[in-house]
């Protein structure tokens, strides 16, 4: 079968860290990333399902992996070889149309019992990614046993298969996954803080794809009087408005915003006051340092967007008891009630282009560059592949 | 014998037409058979003994107040209010002309054994004026003497304690003014009357004013019914601060005013030639012009402000009168009318103007886009008594570079209304009732006006209002050579050329529209019958 494998070399992985840093996206070309035929994934056990991807995505973190910026964080939580994708809309064998759900959980992995995480429901969190009868992967398509979107067929655990509506169309389907995260961070958002009250009013860092599907979260929640956003891109700013923000502004207006929002006062770049809770779906230096200066003395800094090694100066964190809050993934819920948020936002209008496997780099070059052209998510469609039609 | 303006038929024998366009110039040719330019008056003559005439006035007042020296007595509370650093443009040579007036009034306590004496900037909701400029305007002996013991300051309108109500107008309008100013037993403001809206109850009911009182006159309706506030007897502004004026007498607040008028003489050299007519241009002025031209051009825009922010003008005082309020400014709008007035016949469809590096708002500072719609539509526009000189639905091309540029500190609160409010809408009514409040009040605009050298939290608000008028009279405003975003955001169109924004002020006019130039520097005011 034909598939996008990642393998270990670290040469390669040197080459990319060097041209993703020129130029994002471009460790695709001269990374580990390789076009390959591979014999399809085994079955890891009789439940197990074979998969056949309809429309993969391409996601921050896969960009990340591909040109060498995530943290080495996850080496022991990976796999190699393994095919990225799991942003996965797919075929099963007998023809129903499932989206996976990546998380590679004890259930998943048939540990008995499960660890306290999985135990209490709170699957994203799971103790046992790198063990049990799977190898290590914290998601498919970062383990070398289960495979990935990107490729013409991969394997999944019945817990990991969501049926996916007659009605719901693949550009909707594919945008499930990304949208479930999105709605596992607005709900986290709401939550208890020990700040200033209730979380009433949230700000969103970044407008790409988890920034605009958490935008349309913290709509749909509906529990915010107000939402802002930064948005760099003028379709980014329409789409923004267009999915429930309510004051939509250029990165380097949003500390200025805020302040008069909140009738703040300022000591030099920090706000004095500031916005309950805010969500940094981007994790950079950059826009950490702002969720810091625009949080408000008690507030919640939701980390969304994947973070690596940062350099961050955390003064004003300490000082105004800032809590910084990591946020990863989902749970079954947050899966659940993704499928109903991308129907009634009419999500599916945000992917915005789709590849072949075999243009992979231009694939994964515009999704690096979505932003400044245009685009908000960038997927393979594996539809045509010859090998997928195969019996 | 300086020579009136005039209106020039253009021709094709016409020369191309100066405009200013921020901090450089360009030279326009305008379409002959259908434009017409408007030349301002020649500078009348200065006075020759400008300190003789000071001290005259003083001891001369008008209306029915007693000379200066009768006024003035041993014990008695004595306070100057000045106008600031928004008067003169550009800023005049040493010794500026306050510091003329005020050194004669102080020479006049201090004969009189008046000890009690304290200095005010009047500056409203504007800016406070830095050390240099508090010298400038009153100079170096005046301000050693008074503003170490801190008896020479700047107006603080948000000072709870500093801030006297005083009552209101029948129309309800409060009247709150300082309070230093409305206890003393004299108050003696001494004016400058660039243009005439200056001067007259304006000085004390708007220049030591609080936010409280202004926001009864500097709203969207009082501007959409001042026609213009140019012309004080169509003007609701000055309606208003007339009737505050009436208050201020009434509860005891006893002025002396003192308004001097300056000639048109605005640029001193090498930039004399921009008050010249441009067919009587020798080699020189045609050399200057090219030499300076090219060389604004490769000048970083910063250097190029700096430069221009440095010019001193020659302006010279053409008459100081002192006494009652109204009988002073009655002949002072005579003099500024002397000195400005064309007259006009018949409206335009289109009219045009180059905006220069300054306005009243951006001195040793930069020219905002916001300024730039406030010179625009709220200034040049409202340079005309009778009718505007552009028709209604008629079309205003401006050429100014309109960068989307902010001073930090001078203007906070104008980088959020820019980047928070016109984003929204570019509408005066709404902006008023949907964002004044929540800017006028803001603590942190009100920390950066008392503390800082930034403009009130409400100002660019004001900006937007000034051009309030003009925004409901006009089908539509064009700006040549300006950012294409910013000049989007101010709601108006963009256009590279000159041409090019005649071609599109005809999709609004017609073809063939009549256009007029408001010819400048200087100075003119249009009286179009």
């Amino acid at each position: 079968m034909k598939a996008l494998v990642f393998e270990r070399n670290v040469a390669r992985y040197a080459a990319a860290a060097v041209a993703g840093r020129l130029a994002p996206g471009r460790g695709a070309a001269h990374g580990p990333l390789a076009l390959r035929d591979i014999d399809p994934p085994d079955l890891p056990g009789t439940e197990w399902a074979r998969v056949r991807p309809r429309l993969a995505g391409i996601c921050g973190s896969d960009l990340a992996t591909l040109d060498a910026t995530s943290s080495r964080y996850f080496e022991p939580i990976v796999s190699f070889p393994f095919t990225p994708g799991h942003e996965v809309v797919g075929d099963l064998d007998d023809g129903r149309r499932v989206v996976v759900v990546p998380i590679l959980t004890c259930a998943v992995r048939g540990i008995v019992p499960p660890c306290g995480q999985c135990g209490a429901g709170r699957e994203n969190r799971c103790e046992r990614v790198a063990f049990g009868g799977l190898e290590p992967g914290l998601q498919s398509g970062f383990c070398c046993a289960t495979g990935g979107g990107w490729s013409t067929a991969m394997v999944a655990h019945p817990a990991q298969l969501r049926a996916v509506p007659d009605a719901m169309s693949d550009d909707e389907a594919v945008l499930v996954e990304p949208a479930a995260c999105a709605v596992h961070a607005a709900r986290r958002a709401t939550g208890p803080t020990d700040g200033p009250g209730p979380a009433e009013r949230v700000a969103v860092i970044g407008a790409g794809t988890l920034g605009l599907l958490t935008v349309a979260a913290l709509a749909r929640l509906g529990r915010h009087e107000l939402v802002v956003v930064t948005a760099k891109h003028p379709h980014q700013r329409r789409l923004a408005g267009q999915l429930g923000a309510d004051h939509v502004v250029s990165p380097d207006e949003l500390a200025r915003t805020v302040r008069s929002l909140t009738g703040s006062l300022r000591a030099g770049a920090q706000l004095t006051g500031g916005i309950e809770t805010v969500i940094d779906c981007v994790g950079s230096d950059a826009s950490l340092a702002q969720a810091l200066e625009v949080v408000a003395p008690g507030g919640t800094v939701e980390v969304v967007g994947m973070p690596a090694r940062r350099t961050l100066d955390l003064t004003s964190l300490w000082h105004r008891e800032v809590t910084l809050r990591g946020c990863y993934a989902y749970d079954d819920r947050d899966f659940d009630d993704a499928f109903d948020l991308v129907r009634e936002a009419r999500l599916g209008r945000l992917v915005s282009a789709t590849y072949p496997l075999s243009r992979y780099r231009d694939a994964i070059a515009h999704a690096a560059h979505a932003g400044g052209r245009g685009a908000v998510k960038i997927a393979f469609d594996l539809r045509a592949e010859k090998e997928r039609r195969l019996p | 014998m300086p020579r009136p303006g005039f209106v020039l038929e253009v021709d094709r024998s016409t020369p191309p037409i100066l405009f200013h366009h921020g901090e450089g110039f360009r030279l326009t040719r305008l379409p002959p058979g259908r434009t017409r330019v408007i030349y301002p008056p020649e500078p009348v003559a200065a006075l020759r003994d400008p300190d003789g005439a000071v001290r005259h006035a003083l001891l001369n007042p008008l209306g029915d107040s007693d000379p200066l020296p009768a006024l003035l007595r041993p014990g008695m509370k004595l306070t100057i209010a000045f106008d600031d650093i928004s008067l003169p443009l550009p800023q005049m040579r040493a010794p500026d002309v306050r510091q003329r007036v005020i050194e004669a009034v102080l020479d006049l306590a201090a004969d009189a054994g008046v000890d009690d004496v304290h200095l005010i900037a009047a500056l409203a909701l504007h800016r406070r004026m830095t050390e240099a400029e508090l010298r400038h305007a009153v100079g170096d002996r005046v301000y050693d003497a008074f503003a170490p013991s801190g008896r020479l300051y700047n107006h603080d309108a948000e000072d709870p304690e500093g801030m006297a109500l005083l009552g209101t107008t029948e129309q309800g309008e409060e009247v709150e003014i300082n309070r230093r100013a409305a206890e003393s037993d004299l108050l003696v403001y001494v004016n400058i009357n660039l243009v005439a809206m200056d001067g007259g109850w304006k000085s004390t009911a708007t220049g030591l004013a609080s936010y409280r009182s202004l926001r009864h006159h500097h709203n969207v309706r009082t501007m959409r019914h001042s026609r213009s506030f140019m012309d004080q007897h169509h003007s609701e502004l000055h309606s208003s601060n007339w009737r505050m004026g009436k208050v201020l007498r009434d509860s005891g607040v006893r002025i002396f005013q003192i308004e001097t008028t300056l000639n048109t003489d605005t640029f001193p050299k090498p930039f004399d030639f921009l008050m010249k007519r441009e067919w009587e241009w020798g080699a020189r002025d045609r050399a200057t012009f090219v030499a300076t031209s090219k060389a604004l051009e490769r000048t970083p825009p910063r250097l190029a402000r700096q430069i221009f922010q440095s010019i001193r003008s020659p302006h010279a005082m053409s008459s100081v009168q002192a006494g009652e309020v109204q009988a002073v400014h009655r002949v002072t709008t005579e003099n500024v009318y002397r000195q400005q007035l064309v007259a006009v016949e018949g409206q335009t469809d289109i009219l045009t103007m180059g905006l220069p590096y300054i306005c009243p708002y951006n001195v040793n500072s930069i020219m905002n886009p916001i300024l730039v719609m406030c010179l625009g539509l709220g200034y040049f526009f409202n340079l005309y008594r009778g009718r505007p000189l552009v028709r209604e639905g008629g079309v205003l091309i401006m050429s100014h570079p309109t960068p989307w540029e902010f001073h930090p500190v001078h203007h906070p609160s104008y980088i959020d209304f820019f980047e928070q409010v016109l984003a929204d809408t570019t509408d005066p009514v709404e902006i008023e009732k949907r964002y004044e409040t929540s800017f006028a009040e803001d603590e942190w605009y009100r920390h950066l006006y008392r503390t800082s050298y930034a403009y009130h939290g409400v100002h660019p608000f004001y900006m937007w209002y000034w051009g309030a008028h003009a925004l409901e009279h006009l089908g539509g405003v064009i700006v040549v050579g300006g950012n294409a975003r910013a000049v989007r955001r101010l709601g108006f169109k963009p256009a590279s050329t000159m041409n090019d924004a005649l071609e599109m002020a005809s999709d609004v006019v017609g073809a063939d529209g009549s256009i007029t130039h408001l010819h400048n520097p200087p100075i003119l005011l249009a009286d179009v019958t």
